[in-house]
């Protein structure tokens, strides 16, 4: 019995560290300074999965779409107690937006078949809130977005008070269903020690294939991918080999994915140039505090 | 996804609960009025739910040409999938060329749903929207009347204009006081029409058993005056230095998000794009480093104030006045002049005082 969980899972540039070190000469973002993180809503979702598992039995599956490197991402999911890890990667989903994204996540998550998917509620690198319910509506199953708490979950029905910003609501539905998970939902549990140990070394065939050509630069492509092959077999034999899969293996219609299945174009992008201002500027003084308060004072801005 | 119709209305989804409208849809009439006129296409507003007639007269008033209400049982409590299949009917049947929604809870759950279901783009939480013209990169071929969706992204850094030319309706989200609300017209006329849908037999997959509904504690758009503070007002403690001065003002207290983050403050009281929008005739921003999505819900205001000890803090590039300072010693000092109120301008008139 119990329940198989997948949860999605996004890397994404720490936005909320964006320092003066992390801005360039000129004024903009310099995003190569900005270090990736597991977006932390989706922290909130792992977490409720591993509860729902250590409760009621059953699975923790993370998956994530990414460049190798969220695999980053899954290692921690590892660390923190997911069963299973799966990147999804493919040069032909680059460029996709929410309504690509979650028709890819889908149709992976159809593969495994899961009672219960979550998502954090949004990614701080957009803040969109879409892929979650996008998710819900392509697979049919039922969205309860922003819970806050699991109340319930017996003969496949599931309780869930939902925080709606207003106020809360207490709802309940027949599984399958798709959770999207506010912060204020739990408290992450850390990484394992020994977990760590067991998993730092876990990797995915592109990552493995990146190392080889990194270390056998002299070597042909053959060469290459012999070694890649070798390795990677060593890592499945100690299960340490994240899963990866592409669109081809998820059977992805590609019409709907990537920028052919993004209906939203970029049309321009202009950078934040910070100027110089041409406030008038008062000391930390009582004087000139003072002098700042009066005139607002005369001019009925205050008062 | 619906062809590309340029005779296509301009939709606002009129998001009401137990009978009551919600702010944003009333300023979205606003802008879709001025989008609909620059596409010289009809204005109509959405509006589901149970026993709601009296509410079409109002959108009416506020600038929509027609209004479509579906008055039916299921359609009482709000749920995304009952919603959805009703609304995308519509949008099939009726072919609308732009379809606004507000930035809400509700919004957020229902809006990506309604665009998975129509297979057409939605652009989150826009600070702008306007009507222009767009060539596709590699492409000679102009497309025309585009709706153009502007939002700060990337964490601030840019300002993303996205369109969506090829696979109808475009759709955006915009947050509560993004666009500014008209003025009700009680005399305006517009159609109202009973649509059907077809829910006989329809069975809502969410069972709602409890709800529970507060109050908004806080009133920023209505607020002359707003202290905000942000991250570096640095500990929860200190932060009621920003409810002081603002009880003293008579004003409400704002917040950045990085301030809800670290729970200095209640996410009521988070202005900017994903928080609320004000215009506050004073807003003073302590500690808070100027964020583009910041700036995005406060630059509007008549005055902006801004202390911070952080002299390059991009706030002081939109800001009227300034002080570089810690606003732990800054905000004691102008406590105390504005409660002097009256010595304040003797004082400032005088010959130096002591400092």
């Amino acid at each position: 019995m119990g329940y198989d969980c997948v949860v999605c899972a996004k890397q994404v540039p720490d936005t909320k560290n964006i320092t003066g070190q992390a801005m360039k000469d000129d004024g903009t973002v310099n995003r190569a300074a900005l270090p990736a993180v597991f977006n932390p809503e989706d922290l909130h979702a792992l977490e409720t999965a591993l509860d729902i598992r250590d409760r009621f039995g059953g699975t923790v599956t993370v998956i994530t779409m990414g460049l190798p490197k969220a695999c980053q991402v899954l290692r921690d999911a590892l660390y923190r107690g997911a069963d299973r890890a799966i990147l999804i990667t493919d040069r032909r989903a680059a460029g996709s937006d929410t309504l690509a994204t979650s028709y890819i996540l889908s149709t992976a998550i159809r593969k495994l078949a899961p009672d219960i998917v979550l998502c954090g509620r949004q990614a701080i690198d957009g803040d969109t809130a879409q892929t979650g319910p996008q998710i819900a509506e392509k697979l049919d199953f039922t969205l309860i977005s922003y819970l806050e708490e699991l109340q319930a979950l017996e003969d496949q029905t599931i309780r869930v008070k939902r925080n709606v910003g207003n106020g809360w609501e207490v709802v309940e539905a027949r599984l399958p269903v798709l959770l999207t998970v506010m912060n204020t939902a739990n408290t992450p549990r850390p990484s394992g020690a020994k977990r760590i140990m067991r998993f730092k070394k876990a990797k995915a065939p592109a990552e493995v294939a990146g190392e080889v050509a990194a270390q056998m630069p002299q070597a042909g492509k053959p060469e290459q991918a012999a070694e890649t092959k070798n390795r990677c077999d060593a890592l499945a034999a100690k299960g340490l080999l994240i899963d990866q899969w592409d669109l081809s293996t998820i059977e992805a219609d590609l019409a709907w994915c990537g920028l052919a299945g993004s209906p939203t174009k970029v049309h321009r992008i202009q950078a934040i140039v910070l100027a110089g201002g041409q406030y008038r500027q008062f000391q930390p003084t009582d004087e000139s505090v003072g002098e700042l308060v009066g005139e607002l004072i005369r001019d009925h801005t205050i008062g | 996804m619906i062809e590309v119709n340029r005779k296509g209305e301009v939709w606002v989804f009129a998001e009401q609960e137990a009978g009551k409208l919600s702010d944003v849809p009333l300023e979205l009439l606003g802008k879709g009025r001025e989008l609909a006129d620059t596409l010289n296409v009809p204005l109509a507003a959405v509006l589901l739910g149970k026993g709601i007639d009296d509410l079409a007269s109002r959108l009416v008033a506020y600038g929509a040409d027609k209004v479509y209400v579906v008055d039916h049982r299921s359609l009482d409590l709000y749920q995304a999938a009952t919603y959805r299949k009703v609304f995308c009917d519509l949008v099939t049947r009726h072919k609308p060329q732009v379809v606004l929604f507000g930035a809400t809870a509700m919004g957020r759950d229902f809006a990506p749903t309604v665009a998975s279901a129509l297979r057409c783009g939605l652009t989150a939480d826009c600070t702008d929207l306007q009507i222009g013209e767009h060539t596709a990169p590699g492409s000679t071929q102009v497309h025309q009347g585009l709706l153009l969706q502007i939002r700060p992204a990337f964490g601030g850094s840019i300002i993303a204009t996205i369109v969506n030319f090829d696979r109808w309706p475009q759709m955006a989200t915009v947050r509560e006081g993004v666009m500014v609300m008209p003025t009700p017209d009680a005399h305006r006329q517009g159609q109202v029409l009973r649509e059907r849908v077809g829910l006989d037999g329809y069975e809502p997959p969410l069972k709602i058993l409890e709800i529970h509904r507060r109050e908004k504690k806080v009133d920023l758009k209505g607020a002359r005056v707003i202290v905000a503070g942000g991250a570096g007002v640095g500990t929860k403690d200190n932060f009621k230095l920003i409810w002081e001065l603002a009880n003293c003002l008579g004003g409400a207290v704002g917040c950045s998000r990085a301030a809800v983050d670290l729970g200095f403050a209640d996410k009521d009281h988070q202005i900017g794009q994903t928080g609320t929008t004000v215009r506050p005739v004073l807003y003073i921003a302590a500690g808070i480093s100027g964020a583009v999505q910041h700036r995005a819900g406060m630059e509007e205001s008549a005055k902006i104030l801004a202390i911070n000890s952080d002299p390059n803090a991009p706030i002081f590039s939109f800001a009227h006045y300034g002080i570089v300072g810690d606003l732990k010693m800054v905000i004691p000092k102008m406590i105390k002049a504005i409660r002097t109120g009256a010595k304040v301008e003797s004082l400032a008139t005088a010959a130096p005082a002591r400092v």
